[in-house]
């Protein structure tokens, strides 16, 4: 157990290296000017371009550069950015607990839901619940993700006025920038109640639904179907009919004998929902005006911020590599076969 | 489409029964009809190709780039349906109705495009990596691993800012995102097929490597190639209008459709009393891109449950 984990953190620095190794050379793209300006950590230093080039060896051999550029990233300095203002580094901390939030309700709804859908789905395989949840989950594979966001405001906030966009009301923001609030975390929802502001939270809970409830939906659509199809061939499996002649109740045999198994190749498939959420994010905080790492990266590109789109590239990298760690890991502790290999 | 006729043997007098043998492509044929959805998603794909073709007649291009959605006057407010714009014009007045036929070849050209850029690399590198194996096989599988390492949009969104915004680049952004899923699959299918007996023996044969792989292993590791660049049109036809509603792809007033939902995004706001004032500018790219992406998802669903029985039922 612990040697398969091992194995995996040693694989980790490398896939690393090659991501720093993919993103300098989308950099040398770049026109040498463009290039240098990535070291500029302050604006008052445009002057000084000449310098720059020569401190950090933009006139010498590519891996020279190379290495000069890794050891900045490694010490945490990744240049200025200015769509953001501040140094690139401290962006990224001030985005990512919106990022995090908004991921962390979608991941649990998704998960929820998906898993329950698709369990429904394979054990009333051809009933009426079935073709709802199929198509709807067809529907979501084929809907942008950005279609069904500006759907969902044209009608819950257009209409309704219920949901508005962005993640805070004019006055809460306000008040979190009051010394009287103590941000804890940086999530609204748990500051909120850490602080016991009960209308700070429905002010954050209103402002997560509409974003939440896009990026569920479509996510959703992939796990209902990959479920579905791993619970129909366990629901097939001899030990699902032994346990059944056994005359155990349909539920416990669905839940502790098929659900069990067929969640297994539901966590190697883990990596297409990651994927999923994260390119889905970059997208619903456009939508939806939400203040967090993707919408910043996606102005950051529109304005040619070059630093900030390597480290929001950087980023959302790590992020994607840690979270196929996690599923990894989760995979061997839930299969012992995997273990033994 | 020929039937083998099985001479039917019957003792003499008795009614003759002619007994057709189907062959394999009727079999595909009827499996294919059995699952209406199926045939819905041929429909619209159909749909779809003969708009794109007929793209010059249905509007008719006045700009010099057929491409670019012909505009009067740059008033900002869309306006409904009417006389001269059946579907209404969007911010700028840009021609929805014309925008959304020429969206239609654009999102043929980019998904096409791309799918064949996926294979030509994977023709290349994928075969290359699971013939030979060795380090050619580790180095291409590494640098797979890196590409893998980034969400799909992420890394377009990065390639289109280095490169600069552009249709053109936003297709080349894609195709970089593309082709390691397409190498993979293919380096698979040279893997389980490279040692078949049939191989052997053509090399045992003295057959040169390049004959055998073009002869012998690729008519037999295509297929799947083929599910997935189906299964994949849609999935890129909507990372390209993720990239120009996220204003990295196609620059306003070019005829694709996530550009159009761009122009959209201000509009989702009606006035007091009229909240759904302005639908048409979301619905109508809306809807065509939806049902081009649900009519690919439906067919590439069928070439799945036609050549991998396995998965037969399960979508």
């Amino acid at each position: 157990m612990s040697r398969f984990i091992a194995r995996r953190l040693l694989l980790l620095p490398f896939v690393a290296l090659g991501v720093t190794a993919l993103i300098f050379s989308l950099l040398q793209l770049l026109t040498p000017a463009m290039r240098a300006s990535l070291y500029i950590t302050d604006p008052k230093q445009l002057n000084a371009l000449p310098d720059i080039i020569r401190k950090y060896h933009l006139d010498q051999p590519v891996y020279v550069q190379y290495w000069e550029w890794l050891r900045q990233v490694l010490h945490g300095d990744l240049g200025w950015s200015e769509t953001a203002r501040e140094p690139v580094l401290a962006a990224i901390r001030g985005y990512f607990p919106a990022t995090f939030e908004l991921a962390l309700y979608s991941f649990v709804c998704i998960l929820v839901l998906g898993i329950w859908l698709g369990t429904l789905s394979a054990v009333q395989k051809d009933k009426i619940v079935d073709h709802v949840s199929r198509s709807t989950s067809i529907s979501g594979a084929s809907l942008p993700t950005f279609v069904w966001g500006l759907v969902l405001l044209m009608v819950f906030y257009g209409h309704f006025g219920w949901f508005p966009p962005g993640r805070i009301g004019l006055d809460a923001d306000l008040f979190v920038r009051s010394p009287q609030f103590h941000p804890y975390t940086g999530l609204l929802t748990i500051d909120a109640l850490l602080n016991g502001q009960w209308w700070l939270l429905w002010d954050a809970l209103r402002h997560l639904v509409l974003p939440v409830a896009t990026l569920t939906y479509f996510i959703t659509a992939t796990l209902v179907r990959i479920t579905r199809s791993s619970m129909l061939e366990t629901l097939r499996a001899d030990y699902v009919r032994t346990a059944e002649a056994k005359g155990l109740p349909r539920d416990v045999v669905v839940d502790k004998h098929a659900r069990r198994n067929a969640l297994i190749p539901v966590i190697t498939l883990a990596s297409l929902l990651f994927v999923g959420l994260l390119s889905g994010v970059v997208i619903t905080e456009t939508v939806f005006n939400w203040p967090g790492i993707g919408r910043w990266g996606v102005t950051a590109s529109q304005q040619l911020d070059i630093p900030a789109v390597t480290g929001f590239a950087l980023i959302f990298a790590g992020m994607l590599v840690l979270g196929n760690l996690c599923a990894d890991v989760l995979y061997a502790v839930v299969d012992p076969r995997i273990r033994l290999q | 489409m020929s039937a083998v006729r099985v001479p039917s043997i019957a003792a003499p007098g008795a009614p003759t029964v002619q007994r057709v043998q189907p062959s394999a492509w009727e079999r595909t044929l009827r499996r294919f009809r059995r699952n209406p959805l199926s045939v819905l998603g041929l429909c619209i794909i159909l749909f779809f190709f003969v708009v794109a073709l007929l793209a010059p007649l249905l509007a008719h291009p006045t700009e010099r780039n057929p491409y670019m959605i012909p505009h009067q006057g740059y008033a900002s407010d869309p306006r409904p349906p009417g006389p001269g714009h059946p579907l209404g014009t969007t911010e700028e007045q840009f021609d929805l109705y014309y925008g959304a036929i020429w969206g239609a070849r654009s999102a043929f050209v980019v998904a096409l495009t791309v799918v064949g850029a996926g294979i030509a690399v994977a023709l290349t590198l994928g075969s290359l990596s699971g013939y030979y194996g060795g380090w050619i096989d580790e180095a291409v599988m590494r640098v797979t691993d890196i590409f893998l390492a980034f969400p799909g949009l992420i890394l377009a969104v990065v390639i289109v800012a280095v490169l600069g915004q552009s249709a053109r680049n936003a297709v080349i952004a894609i195709a970089v995102v593309a082709w390691p899923t397409y190498t993979r699959l293919l380096r698979a299918e040279f893997l389980r097929v490279r040692d078949m007996e049939y191989v052997q023996a053509a090399r045992a044969m003295g057959v040169g490597d390049f004959f055998i792989i073009i002869r012998h292993v690729l008519p037999n590791t295509i297929y799947p190639i083929i599910i997935l660049a189906s299964l994949d049109m849609g999935g890129i036809v909507i990372n390209f209008a993720a990239l120009s509603f996220l204003g990295l792809g196609a620059p306003p007033g070019y005829a694709d459709w996530g550009q159009l939902i761009s122009l959209s995004h201000n509009w989702i706001l009606g006035t007091a009393g009229d909240p759904f004032q302005y639908w048409y500018t979301l619905l109508v790219p809306g809807v065509a891109i939806f049902l081009f992406v649900l009519g690919w998802n439906l067919l590439g669903d069928a070439f799945q449950d036609i050549f991998d029985p396995r998965q037969r039922g399960s979508v």
